[in-house]
């Protein structure tokens, strides 16, 4: 352990900590940009700049390590007049559009300029005038113009990810966050995690399927677990007038921290969609003509295009008050229910409830199991199933089904 | 070296993977060895590099475009540079230039089809009492006129057809 | 001539020694008279000799450079030292004739001092050289850098034997220490405390890594050295290596450099074929060897951390410190970065002990100092001087003063990331710290005089461009405040300058000082800042006068035809590409300032100075 001062605070730390780790756990702030937890230390913003005593010059706190008997002072008026430039000339090459910003009010960049007190710098000087959202992406939203070039995207790719999709070309004022060769991203290797889209800390890199639809202070964040597979990454729904607009990383996540993946990130759009099955789905020969007619009646069937592998359904009675011509079918539109078993196509699908469901499956279960014993089975397990679901799974198995043969999607 | 529309000829870069096989941070003069071979650096070539190494192409496009040594562009095997100071601006460059654009179809930056001039736009080579001036492959030309111009690009480059 | 015990320190064939009373005729091979065709002077005098059978007798030396290089191709014969300059190849043929075969010195070729009525016969009679103290230099001019002989000859490798055979390696650390040996890139740190600071780190490999990526425009010392001695070079890097503990070694070159990566080559293959580098030198157990990596065009890459990423293969960009290279460089060991000069200093500094290098100089900054002296100075070229020289004697002394007979008006050191200084610091002897206190600095040794002619804003904004184009682009203060205080400078020069934009450019230096990350950013300002203290009239000048005194910047200036001096001749018309000049025959011509591009070819091509440039005031 080492002690040093930090504003006149005597604090002991860790050896090894950086001067920004040992303030941050002192509850002393230090502003940072291209820093971030989980990333690798840059040095390239300069916010993080401290006086330290002895010190030719200023150091920035998230590369230098803290030592025995140092005296830091965070606030020093070179630190803190460093900082408000940095902040300016950061602004000189940035749009004035915080208004119509998707990322206003969740930018570090504003919330900055804010604290410090940086005035809108007016010049008639070079700006960069990218093209916006140039890379077809179809996820990912690109605006140059408003990038600080901190590199915490290209870390993130790399060190997280390892992808190595993100780098800068060129130097100086032309210095420009490329992928690839100066490729689209999805030719330079880009798997669209969005990892990048979750470090910016300003409006850079964006969810493209969440433009436009609404901004930090209009949305309610829903923390959830993910529902593709049993890693069990933590993300925050974000939630705007009951609809989910876009997922957002969670840093405490215990599983993920800040990573996901393309679906975890990006593929949330089923939840809203009309195409998703809110009900099981029987087939018509295992339920009863009672039932079937009954259903048929309120419009609630689907035929299961084998073609298309997809099912063409009808909506629930209230989105589908007037029975919608089947298409796939057309010269069976409407079954007539006296030739159930003859005119109705053989894959027709009846909506009902869960209970109706699970008996058809149990009835089957039984039937094939006294008819052609345990080693007719075989049991596929899901990722996406906690452990304690598996447990079940295995056990419903082997002493329920009486088979071994059981496997799990993952070894697919 | 091949003519401009060739496809790209990787095997020169047989020799040079070999060369630096094993050592580390070779990524450098491995290109300056690339473009010593290709006069510049085609896309095909940034791409054999990274696979060769090992290392991401955007990894190998950062450092190539961070030098001023190399270029990403295709160059001629002969370059006119042509001063546009003020002095030979005034002087005539731009009437130099509609030359080159006619006879040649070339305007500055470019390099024409068959892939042996380039003609590139520079600002004061400091030759200004001889305005206007240019550099073709290093030898200063002054006092430049149109006809005078042509002809030595038509003598000293084997241009397929100058029109 | 015998050295020591060891058998890689004698000759292979004696003969080979350069020292001998042997005749010779040395031609300058360095970059600046290679481009003079000196190669071809070379050949001619080989041919002219084997004419007169005199080959056999008369050895033609090439050798690097001399200094002068504005005087190019430089042929001395020794031993009397007669200085030819401006030789042709035509001229061989003479100068065997008359001089190797008659014994007279051919006077056409001698040099002409613009002071002196005499043609100058003798090397060191020469006023460029009178107040010179070559020690780094002394071997450029003399010996052939391309044989590694004539640098044994001159007491070469004897101090990496005696360093690896009688000392201890923190003995050579103390005795570097010692001498108060100060970095010559420019930063003045004490190399023998950086070298222990870098053996101090316990893990290894290590790496010494030289930094020749000299990139200030106009600069070209340690260009030359390496072109003229490479082995002092090598020889310094050897003994640092064993100092520190490092078995591999780096010399970055810039790539704009060919004939200095060629010599280096050269030197390294001779000195492995001789064992200086290798296994086990001088068996004494320790082996080293190193390696050339060429830089590929990037001003930054002189900043030792940028430096040592781009010999990663990396992009260029410096990282903030710490870690220090001595405790965590290449590929993230302890490695140790030392300019051209600082290296090539330590063989003599261990041979002749470190008092002896200190009684050169001034206490704080002992040795000498290699500076480019070029600009508006009537001798320009590479010169070598001791510590506490003033800039006085350099300009006027060394450098003959300014020619055409006009006014001094600063001198310019440290090249883009220094500073200039007026005439009243003439007198501020030269070294690290007194510069720095002038509001210079030492830098690696550009020197650019400026004389009345020379618009300082026009000078700053040109240093701040160069600043700016070569900036990495890592660090919001450099990618960002150079733009910024450039687009201020130019609208200055333009005439669109404002008073606050004065005191604007300070805001914004003191913002690029402060925040930068390396040296690049923090000293970019400073040739602006310099100017602005001591010319502060001239921006003045430029704002509220909308005038450039200095009749420069064309955005400021008129040309005008004197109808009294004008003789109606026609010539400027006729060259006037903008049709700007109107006027009959033998009547005073106008100029129209609206059509007028201000190319200056008029001022030019009359013959009666009836045309002048007029700004305001």
């Amino acid at each position: 352990m080492i002690n040093l001062t930090i504003n006149g605070e005597s604090i002991t730390a860790p050896e090894g900590a950086t001067i920004l780790e040992v303030a941050r756990m002192a509850g002393i702030e230090i502003p940072t940009l291209c820093h971030h937890p989980d990333l690798s230390n840059v040095g390239a913003c300069r916010m993080c700049v401290v006086s330290v005593q002895g010190a030719r010059a200023l150091q920035t706190a998230c590369t230098t390590p803290a030592a025995d008997g140092m005296v830091v002072d965070t606030m020093s008026e070179d630190a803190v007049e460093t900082r408000k430039f940095v902040l300016e000339m950061l602004l000189t090459d940035h749009p004035n559009e915080c208004m119509t910003c998707e990322v206003n009010g969740d930018c570090e960049l504003q919330d900055l300029v804010y604290d410090y007190g940086v005035k809108w710098p007016e010049h008639n000087g070079q700006r960069h005038q990218w093209e916006i959202n140039p890379d077809p992406n179809p996820f990912i939203f690109i605006d140059r113009n408003k990038c600080i070039l901190c590199s915490r995207c290209i870390r993130a790719c790399n060190e997280i990810q390892n992808r190595d999709v993100w780098n800068f070309a060129y130097r100086g004022f032309q210095t420009k966050l490329v992928a690839g060769a100066d490729q689209f991203m999805l030719d330079a290797g880009c798997e669209s995690c969005g990892q990048c889209v979750a470090y910016c800390p300003v409006g850079a890199l964006y969810d493209k399927m969440s433009i436009g639809l609404g901004r930090v202070n209009q949305i309610t964040k829903v923390r959830t677990t993910c529902s593709y597979c049993g890693v069990g990454c933590n993300f925050d729904l974000n939630v705007r007038d009951g609809r989910i607009i876009r997922v957002t990383s969670a840093a405490d996540a215990p599983v993920n921290g800040m990573a996901l993946c393309v679906k975890g990130r990006y593929g949330y759009d089923y939840v809203h969609h009309p195409d998703r099955l809110t009900r099981p789905l029987v087939r018509a020969k295992w339920l009863g003509r009672e039932a079937v007619e009954e259903r048929i009646a309120a419009g609630e069937w689907a035929i299961f295009d084998e073609a298309k592998q997809r099912l063409t359904h009808r909506r629930p009675p209230n989105d589908a008050q007037t029975p919608i011509p089947n298409t796939q079918y057309p010269n069976t539109q409407y079954p007539n229910t006296q030739d159930l078993n003859t005119q109705l196509p053989p894959d027709t699908f009846i909506a009902t409830d869960w209970d109706t469901a699970l008996d058809v499956v149990a009835n089957k279960f039984a039937e094939t199991k006294k008819k052609f014993g345990g080693d007719a089975f075989a049991l596929l397990a899901s990722a996406k199933c906690t452990n304690e679901e598996n447990f079940i799974f295995n056990k419903f198995t082997r002493q329920m089904l009486a088979t071994h043969s059981i496997d799990h999607c993952a070894r697919l | 070296m091949g003519t401009h529309n060739d496809a790209v000829d990787l095997s020169l870069m047989d020799d040079v993977f070999r060369e630096y096989e094993g050592q580390r941070g070779a990524l450098i003069p491995i290109l300056q060895k690339a473009q010593e071979k290709y006069g510049w650096l085609p896309p095909e070539v940034l791409n054999l590099i990274a696979k060769k190494l090992g290392i991401p192409v955007s990894k190998v496009f950062g450092v190539a475009t961070f030098y001023a040594q190399f270029y990403l562009e295709r160059r001629g095997r002969h370059i006119l540079r042509l001063c546009d100071g003020t002095a030979c601006h005034v002087r005539g460059t731009p009437i130099l230039l509609t030359a080159l654009e006619e006879h040649y179809q070339l305007e500055p930056g470019e390099t024409t089809e068959d892939g042996e001039l380039t003609v590139e736009l520079v600002y004061c080579l400091g030759s200004c009492a001889l305005a206007p001036v240019a550099v073709l492959d290093g030898e200063v030309l002054g006092r430049l006129r149109q006809n005078m111009l042509l002809r030595t690009l038509k003598k000293r480059i084997d241009l397929a057809k100058p029109a | 001539m015998s050295v020591h015990a060891s058998p890689s320190l004698t000759f292979e064939s004696p003969e080979q020694g350069p020292d001998s009373q042997r005749r010779c005729v040395a031609v300058c091979m360095g970059t600046g008279c290679s481009s003079s065709e000196s190669a071809l002077v070379r050949e001619r005098l080989r041919e002219a000799l084997v004419e007169q059978g005199l080959d056999a007798e008369v050895e033609v030396r090439r050798t690097g450079c001399f200094g002068f290089c504005e005087q190019g191709p430089i042929t001395v014969v020794y031993p009397e030292e007669v200085f030819y300059t401006r030789v042709k190849p035509r001229d061989a043929q003479k100068i065997v004739e008359e001089h190797i075969v008659g014994g007279r010195p051919v006077e056409k070729l001698l040099y002409k001092d613009p002071l002196r009525e005499q043609p100058v016969q003798k090397w060191h009679e020469i006023g460029f050289y009178g107040k010179q103290k070559r020690i780094l230099l002394g071997n450029c001019g003399v010996i052939d850098p391309e044989n590694i002989d004539h640098y044994i000859a001159k007491a070469g490798y004897q101090a990496l034997e005696k360093c690896l055979t009688q000392l201890e390696p923190t003995d050579v650390i103390e005795e570097v220490t010692k001498s108060g040996l100060r970095g010559r890139g420019g930063g003045g740190f004490p190399t023998g405390v950086k070298w222990g600071l870098a053996r101090k780190t316990p893990r290894w490999p290590k790496y010494v890594i030289c930094n020749a990526d000299e990139g200030d425009p106009g600069a070209f010392m340690d260009r030359s050295l390496l072109e003229g001695d490479p082995h002092s070079v090598i020889e310094g890097m050897i003994i640092a290596a064993y100092a520190i503990g490092a078995e591999y070694g780096y010399i970055y070159v810039r790539a704009e450099y060919p004939l200095a990566v060629r010599r280096l080559r050269i030197a390294l293959e001779q000195a492995r074929e001789r064992g200086f580098l290798g296994e086990n030198i001088f068996n004494s157990g320790f082996s080293f060897d190193l390696q050339i990596k060429e830089g590929a065009g990037a001003f930054v890459c002189g900043e030792e951390t940028a430096l040592m990423n781009s010999i990663m293969g990396e992009r260029g960009q410096p990282w903030p410190r710490p870690p220090y290279p001595a405790v965590s460089g290449l590929w993230d060991q302890p490695s140790n970065v030392n300019n051209v000069k600082s290296y090539a200093y330590a063989p003599a500094i261990i041979r002749n002990g470190a008092d002896w290098f200190k009684q050169i100089g001034t206490p704080k900054s002992p040795g000498t100092a290699v500076f480019a002296l070029t600009g508006m100075v009537n001798r320009t070229g590479l010169i070598e001087v001791p510590m506490g020289i003033t800039l006085r004697e350099i300009i006027f002394d060394i450098g003959g003063g300014i020619p055409h007979g006009k006014q001094f008006k600063a001198v310019q050191t440290g090249g883009p990331l220094g500073g200039c200084l007026p005439e009243e610091y003439l007198d501020v002897p030269i070294d690290f710290d007194s510069l720095q206190a002038a509001g210079s600095v030492m830098g690696s040794g550009g020197m650019v005089i400026a004389d009345e002619s020379t618009c300082m804003v026009e000078f700053a904004r040109f240093f701040l461009k160069f600043a700016c184009e070569e900036s990495c682009g890592k660090c919001p203060p450099c990618r960002i405040g150079s733009l910024r205080m450039l687009e201020i400078l130019t609208r200055i020069t333009e005439g669109e300058g404002r008073l606050e934009d004065l005191d604007e450019l300070k805001r914004l230096s003191k913002g690029l000082q402060r925040g930068s990350l390396c040296g690049l950013g923090q000293l970019a300002p400073s040739p602006v800042l310099s100017v602005l203290r001591h010319f502060e009239d001239e921006f003045r000048a430029h704002i509220v006068d909308k005038a450039c005194p200095a009749r420069k910047c064309k955005a400021l200036i008129t040309y005008e035809v004197v109808a009294e001096l004008c003789t109606g001749c026609m010539v400027c018309g006729r060259n006037c590409a903008a049709n700007a000049i109107t006027g009959e025959k033998l009547q005073p011509h106008v100029i129209d300032p609206e059509l007028c591009e201000r190319c200056g070819l008029c001022y030019e091509v009359c013959n009666f100075d009836a045309i002048v440039i007029k700004s305001p005031r």
